[in-house]
């Protein structure tokens, strides 16, 4: 079962390489929005440090809900969820799988380039260190809850809006738990609460959200 | 012609005995009526003795009579969203039709009654708290609330099927209802963090008979209202299900 999952995941990667810009394109765009900030609330340094941990969280949240549409939907196009489907296999390891694969491709990128969008609005190093921490634990929940809403929408030609519309009310407990980790290490009190919380919703995640994405392919797939 | 009828009649027997959408609308008949008596009258009784008859608050002054829109319009926002999500879970568990319906035709009313809340609380909010808006724990989850029936909504509007549209919808639902405590909770505890002005609140005295007893006639009368609403909508669902089975029966048989 195991060695199952590690192929599916070896595949999901290969693929994307293959293809490739998909997932640059993710990082260009969050790079980007993180950049507009500063040009639209001034160059001061104090101010861009203050909110800084909430611009690179809700760029996050917004290029992640942006491409979230693509991650069942070559597979869904090609027949080979049909095929996925047929086989033994349960179609929540599948995405849980294919989850996995998306947030190495995409989620992960985000988190190693988080100490430079630190840099780039003048972070303290100590708010750096929990902004990777945060987004660490925060990328994997946004990826897993955001399936749910691919998986709804795989079939639909409009599809990508509605994503946004449906998730990002459901991302607000990441954003602000990740956020108030930040805020707290700043203000020099223990963060470990906003950590746990945090970490609770990636474990809650994990165990729900691939049964609802499992049970909205199936609905397409019929 | 006279087989394509009987042929349609027996159509309908399986269509009422596959669920009970024609026992619901037979109840439902019996108790529209009445409901709707309840929402005018109670509705009418609760607005005299709230505009004229109820003193105006000490603190507040004129501007508390708009609790009598705002508070069941806000009570029932949230209560739609539980009659919604429920029927979601048994629809979507034991595929019943009537669960579809039911969940269906609340979501806008719940809508409407949220952003009637929304709108009465900002009309509310000026001259009490001197802004239309504050970014209060009770007022974001309410405004997030109003976001996920819109999402649902949404949701129904994208799909040409409307079996996919009604599972699909149900699951919106279901992880809608799991995530909202951890929404309200997550709220609280940023706005604890974020702890602006004081606010002055409600919970002083507890609220004055005077004022208490026109709420709750209001509230049951909207509440009246919204189980009228509701039937009302059930049964439109109902007929146009049965309208479309009709049609395709009848091309199927050209």
């Amino acid at each position: 079962m195991f060695k199952i999952f590690l192929s599916i995941v070896k595949r999901d990667l290969k693929l994307s390489y293959k293809q490739g810009n998909t997932s640059l394109n993710i990082v260009i765009y969050f790079f980007l929005s993180v950049s507009l900030f500063p040009l639209g609330v001034g160059p001061e340094t104090e101010l861009l440090s203050k909110i800084g941990p909430g611009i690179v969280w809700v760029s996050a949240l917004f290029s992640s809900v942006l491409s979230l549409d693509k991650i069942f939907q070559a597979d869904f196009e090609d027949g080979s969820l049909e095929i996925f489907n047929l086989t033994a296999i349960p179609l929540e390891f599948l995405v849980l799988a294919k989850a996995l694969a998306y947030w190495l491709t995409s989620g992960l990128l985000l988190v190693i380039l988080c100490p430079i969008f630190g840099l780039i609005l003048s972070m303290s190093s100590k708010s750096i260190l929990y902004l990777t921490i945060t987004m660490l634990l925060g990328t994997p929940t946004l990826i897993l809850v955001g399936s749910i809403g691919a998986s709804l929408t795989v079939g639909l030609k409009r599809g990508s809006m509605l994503i946004s519309l449906l998730i990002l009310p459901l991302y607000i407990p990441i954003l602000i738990f990740g956020v108030s980790a930040i805020d707290a290490s700043i203000n020099d009190v223990s963060a470990k609460p906003q950590l746990l919380l945090l970490g609770s919703l990636l474990c809650f995640s994990l165990v729900l959200s691939p049964i609802a994405s499992a049970a909205g392919l199936r609905i397409n797939m019929e | 012609m006279l087989e394509n009828r009987l042929d349609i009649r027996n159509y309908m027997k399986k269509l009422h005995k596959l669920a009970n959408p024609g026992k619901f609308y037979r109840l439902s008949e019996k108790i529209l009526p009445w409901s709707n008596l309840l929402a005018i009258s109670l509705c009418a009784l609760g607005l005299y003795l709230g505009l004229f008859i109820a003193p105006p608050d000490y603190q507040q002054g004129e501007s508390v009579r708009i609790i009598y829109v705002h508070v069941p319009a806000a009570t029932l926002a949230s209560f739609v969203y539980a009659i919604m999500a429920v029927a979601s879970a048994i629809s979507f568990i034991w595929k019943n039709p009537l669960g579809n319906f039911i969940a269906k035709s609340a979501a806008p009313i719940g809508a409407v009654f949220t952003i009637i809340a929304i709108i009465t609380g900002a009309l509310w909010g000026k001259p009490t708290w001197g802004t239309w808006w504050i970014w209060d724990a009770r007022l974001t989850s309410v405004l997030i609330l109003f976001f996920l029936y819109l999402g649902y909504i949404a949701i129904w509007q994208v799909f040409e099927d409307q079996n996919k549209a009604a599972k699909a919808a149900a699951i919106i639902a279901i992880v809608g209802a799991i995530n909202l405590p951890i929404i309200r909770f997550s709220v609280d505890w940023w706005n604890t963090l974020h702890q602006g002005a004081s606010i002055i609140r409600l919970d002083g005295p507890s609220i004055h008979q005077d004022i208490l007893i026109p709420l709750i006639f209001m509230w049951l009368g909207f509440l009246s209202y919204l189980i009228s609403l509701l039937i009302i909508r059930i049964q439109s669902e109902i007929t146009l299900q049965k309208i479309r089975a009709i049609q395709i029966l009848i091309s199927e048989q050209k």
